[in-house]
């Protein structure tokens, strides 16, 4: 039976509860909520209550005035036992109420020895002694780390300390916690081999368009209301950004956001939104979308995988053939339009033949693109995630949707944009990182491939989890254990109380091929299963923490519950570690110190705790120009101007990109898709965050996904003589994984698509090593074989397997 | 299934001022039931009140119920397989409450997949798996109605396994 919490009744907010300010600590979007905390047994009633309303009658759909068991738990304020309920935020202008099935879970996702909700939290440091992981004290625990690291330092130099961190925002990053991890490896150190949580290197994801002077996050969210057509490039937002694609897409396929483009761009004609979707698989969203646009203004390209690239250009080719281009603005603000355009040619039967699709749609997609209303110029939105990011070919592919874009005048105004849709939200602040790949602008070190080649002799792991959320993941695993097997083998010769000679047998493992692993999270995460120290540390909520969502939305998250146990915030944690091995500028007392002396003094000193509360869950659109009449005044979309800056260049021009096809990029994929049958498309489901580093502790989910789904046509299933729910093993020359079969009519043959990042199977073990020539993984050209392993496990007998689609 | 009931009319206005096109045309599960007997389950607190008789049910098609009270529309289904948790003599008889758990919009029966789907944000329950949520935004699975029989065919409702939406309390 499906998982049931039997909970009838939750305790009501009373009049007078404390509200904190709130920004989902998951997905890019950060959606407004509050969390309102009060004595437990101080409830309110039925008739006295927060919301003013008569709670003894039924209320009605989207009321503001209910909330679901998930949005509640009990939890420690200040060492007191208080009721939280953390609903989302009507006011809110990114998500005006609505609630995810991610975020509106935050409030059992709390720590809680009441309702022993997230009891996997890390409580207290971590040492490995007498052959286990024990609790200690902070000084112990980062003494040992210290005096290891500069052991390490003096032996081999600062490119011994490899460190994996967290570049984002929301939990496990933010503006104070990138500054503290920044401050302390790219300021006080020096360190190149550093890489980020989910991909093996230092690099931006979006270099391409960075190159060509355009920021990825250049529109507001509004602009999807107002668009006439919405680009989709390998994102399936009802799932991953669901309330953008709820709270301003949908509006505008409805077209009740008629009224606001008329008023906004008077003048011209206007429809609701036509929607073209560049995906291999039908997803959800695409599904909803013909739901609410209606078929005939929903295109759904799905090329062959990897092929994106090859579209885009004849895109380009035939919009400038007919001249649907903006030559005031290529004249105005951009350099090299021609040379593009000469060096990106491809016809449309080129291109049909690359990307499957045919010459019609080509066309037809390029007309809803760029073929004028009227006299007046189509307002497109473009919008990208994983599905190019983690694809073929990412940074040219990159160029080629960002010229299209920039030749229709998309660019910097109002309904259009060429944003990337996101993961996290972002939360960046650190010093100059430009050190990095000196020498080699293009190339920061492979991090994981210096990892499994023996080098570096110490680990520092921020909130990364490479068991789960990096390529080659089978081989990294295999060979991380090993190494760090041979510290813990030496660990073991020692008492833990002879600092010296600990610290004297771990760096002569670490002369045998060991490696000395440090690991910094909020949970015990599967890669912490090879670490030596483990430090506790506080998420969102638990701190004070300030993120920017995907329209570059600044809000503070105000603290609400303590931490569990001992944890700290990660800023407080770096500038421990700071002190410890002797470095100054640190001391901070609090994450709003770290705030103050990053973000705060590195970006005009405008941004203030203060200030941001004031501004609430709206908070203020980076980047932040002033403060004046007691609010933080922002900018709503970058670039209206005409002017681009991204690239560092002084003349402020976009530069178009040559940007031409070239087949399957990555080392290796080629000749994986020859040799194996089936494509492992892969990505992310609407229940889980992330790498469910929580929610594998939340019934709620694990009740749906035991294991990691794999989508297949039935006919596949019938050649590999497996039924819905077996579990399969899915393998190649780079490793093997599992995962329990989904029947998926809607799925062509041979193209399945497996969760990304789960715990009980994990995909990343059958991605090869193959990056591009900025180091960015490709995870989704995958191909591998399939095979039954077993029936369909018991604890699988009360899932569904029924068509994830909406039908009318 | 597309009858509205006036004491629900509130929450289908909801729906449609929000849904002015595609799946907006088609809410509306909600119809008017004649609670025939109310007691109180003593250990619970939950009502027990006759829904209907086995007799009064066809195979895949919902009855329109409400439970625990009148303000809280649910259906009635006879699945046509035994499915765990159902009742009745072929073991296949369940009930759920049809305003979506997520934001409260009134659930349509789809009776090719057996499944309830919300025209609100496409969230889809499997009435054959308690309610669980294929897809959707809901934080919890449908809640689902606890039936007993009795010796006669009639078929009560005694309990409920997660809130509804719109209420904090199942028993108002």
């Amino acid at each position: 039976m499906a998982y049931k919490r039997n909970i009838n009744k939750l305790p009501i907010i009373p009049k007078g509860a404390k509200k904190h300010n709130v920004v989902c600590n998951y997905c890019i979007v950060g959606c407004g909520y509050h969390a309102y905390t009060w004595n437990v047994g101080a409830d309110g009633t039925t008739t006295n209550n927060i919301f003013g309303e008569n709670l003894s009658v039924q209320q009605g759909a989207d009321s503001d005035a209910w909330y679901s068991p998930s949005m509640w738990n009990i939890v420690k304020q200040n060492g007191k036992d208080v009721n939280i309920v953390i609903k989302p935020d009507k006011n809110c202008v990114v998500n005006s109420g609505l609630g995810s099935p991610r975020g509106a879970r935050q409030g059992e996702l709390n720590y809680s020895q009441s309702t022993s909700t997230q009891l996997q939290r890390l409580t207290d440091p971590l040492v490995y002694r007498y052959g286990q992981l024990q609790p200690t004290s902070w000084d112990d625990a980062i003494g040992l780390v210290a005096d290891v690291t500069k052991a390490v330092i003096d032996d081999q130099g600062e490119d011994g300390l490899f460190v994996s961190a967290f570049d984002h925002g929301g939990a496990g990053g933010g503006y104070e916690n990138t500054w503290g991890t920044g401050k302390l490896y790219l300021e006080s150190m020096k360190i190149k081999n550093i890489r980020i949580h989910n991909r093996p290197a230092y690099n931006s994801e979006v270099h391409g368009t960075r190159d060509m002077g355009v920021g990825e996050l250049n529109y507001c969210y509004e602009d999807t209301e107002l668009a006439d057509t919405i680009v989709s490039v390998g994102a399936n937002s009802l799932e991953t950004q669901t309330n953008v694609y709820l709270n301003h897409w949908v509006p505008n396929m409805r077209g009740t956001s008629m009224d606001k483009k008329k008023k906004q761009l008077p003048g011209e004609d206007h429809a609701p939104a036509r929607m073209i979707f560049v995906d291999p698989r039908r997803t959800v969203t695409i599904n909803s979308a013909e739901a609410e646009a209606g078929k005939e203004n929903v295109m759904h390209l799905a090329i062959n995988s990897g092929t994106d690239l090859a579209l885009f250009n004849a895109w380009m080719t035939y919009i400038d053939s007919k001249g649907w281009v903006d030559k005031d603005f290529i004249k105005a603000s951009t350099m090299d339009y021609d040379k593009m355009v000469k060096g990106n040619k491809t016809s449309l039967s080129e291109a049909a033949k690359i990307t499957g699709l045919t010459t019609k749609q080509i066309q037809q997609s390029a007309e809803w693109i760029a073929k004028p209303k009227g006299n007046k110029r189509r307002r497109t939105c473009f919008v990208y995630e994983k599905g190019l990011i983690w694809g073929n070919d990412n940074y040219r592919t990159n160029c080629s949707l960002t010229n299209v874009a920039a030749a229709t005048g998309n660019i910097g105004r109002p309904g259009g944009g060429c944003c990337r849709m996101g993961g996290h939200q972002e939360g960046y602040f650190r010093p100059a990182d430009g050190f990095i790949w000196e020498g080699n602008p293009a190339k920061p070190p492979y991090v994981d491939k210096l990892l499994i080649e023996g080098k570096g002799g110490v680990h520092h792991v921020w909130a990364c989890d490479h068991y789960k959320t990096t390529l080659n993941a089978h081989e990294f695993k295999r060979v991380y254990k090993k190494r760090t097997d041979i510290v813990k083998d030496a660990m073991n010769e020692v008492p833990h109380g002879d600092r010296k000679a600990l610290v004297k047998a771990i760096m002569g493992a670490i002369k045998k091929g060991g490696l000395f692993s440090v690991d910094v999270d909020i949970i015990k995460a599967d890669i912490a299963e090879a670490a030596h120290v483990i430090l506790p540390a506080a998420t969102s909520g638990e701190m004070n923490l300030t993120s920017m969502n995907g329209e570059r939305r600044m809000r503070l998250t105000e603290r609400y519950m303590d931490p569990p146990g001992q944890a700290l915030p990660d800023c407080i944690i770096a500038s421990k570690l700071g002190e410890a091995m002797g470095f100054s500028g640190y001391g901070w007392k609090t994450e709003e110190d770290a705030f103050m002396d990053g973000y705060h003094n590195g970006t005009g000193k405008i941004v203030t705790y203060d200030r941001l509360r004031a501004m609430g869950n709206n908070g203020v659109q980076e980047p932040v120009i002033d403060y004046k009449d007691g609010k933080l005044v922002g900018v709503k979309r970058l670039y209206a101007d005409g002017k681009f800056d991204r690239h560092g260049k002084d003349h402020k021009k976009l530069i178009f990109k040559v940007s031409k096809w070239r087949g399957l990029q990555a080392p290796g994929k080629e000749a994986q898709k020859k040799k194996f049958k089936y494509l492992i498309n892969n990505g992310r489901a609407n229940h889980v965050w992330q790498n469910a580093y929580l929610d594998r502790k939340n019934q709620f989910v694990t009740d749906r996904w035991p294991y990691p789904f794999i989508e297949m046509n039935p006919s596949d299933m019938k050649n590999i003589g497996v039924s819905e729910g077996d579990l399969v093993e899915v393998f190649n020359d780079d490793g093997s994984t599992q995962a329990m079969v989904y029947p998926t009519p809607t799925a062509k043959k041979k193209e399945t698509f497996m969760l990304f990042a789960y715990p009980t199977g994990v995909v990343g073990n059958v991605v090869n090593d193959g990056v591009n020539e900025v180091i960015i993984p490709n995870y989704k050209q995958t191909w591998a074989n399939i095979r039954k392993l077993a029936n369909k496990p018991s604890g699988v007998n009360h899932v569904s397997f029924k068509s994830k689609e909406y039908k009318i | 299934m597309k009858k509205t009931g006036k004491r629900c009319q509130r929450l289908v206005d909801e729906g449609r001022r929000s849904f002015l096109r595609g799946s907006a045309a088609s809410v509306g599960t909600i119809a008017a039931a004649t609670i025939l007997q109310t007691k109180k389950v003593e250990a619970s607190n939950f009502p027990s009140n006759k829904l209907a008789n086995v007799k009064d049910l066809k195979t895949n098609v919902p009855l329109d119920i409400n439970y625990p009270d009148e303000d809280s529309p649910g259906v009635l289904l006879k699945l046509g397989s035994k499915v765990e948790g159902g009742v009745g003599p072929d073991g296949d008889i369940v009930a759920y409450s049809v305003l979506c758990p997520h934001k409260g919009y009134p659930l349509n029966y789809n009776d090719a997949d057996k499944v309830f789907n919300c025209p609100g944000h496409y969230s889809v329950f499997d009435a054959e798996k308690g309610g669980l949520q294929v897809w959707g935004q809901a934080t919890q699975n449908l809640p689902q109605f606890k039936l007993k029989v009795s010796s006669g065919g009639d078929i009560f409702a005694e309990g409920v396994d997660e809130l509804i939406y719109g209420r904090l309390s199942n028993v108002l």
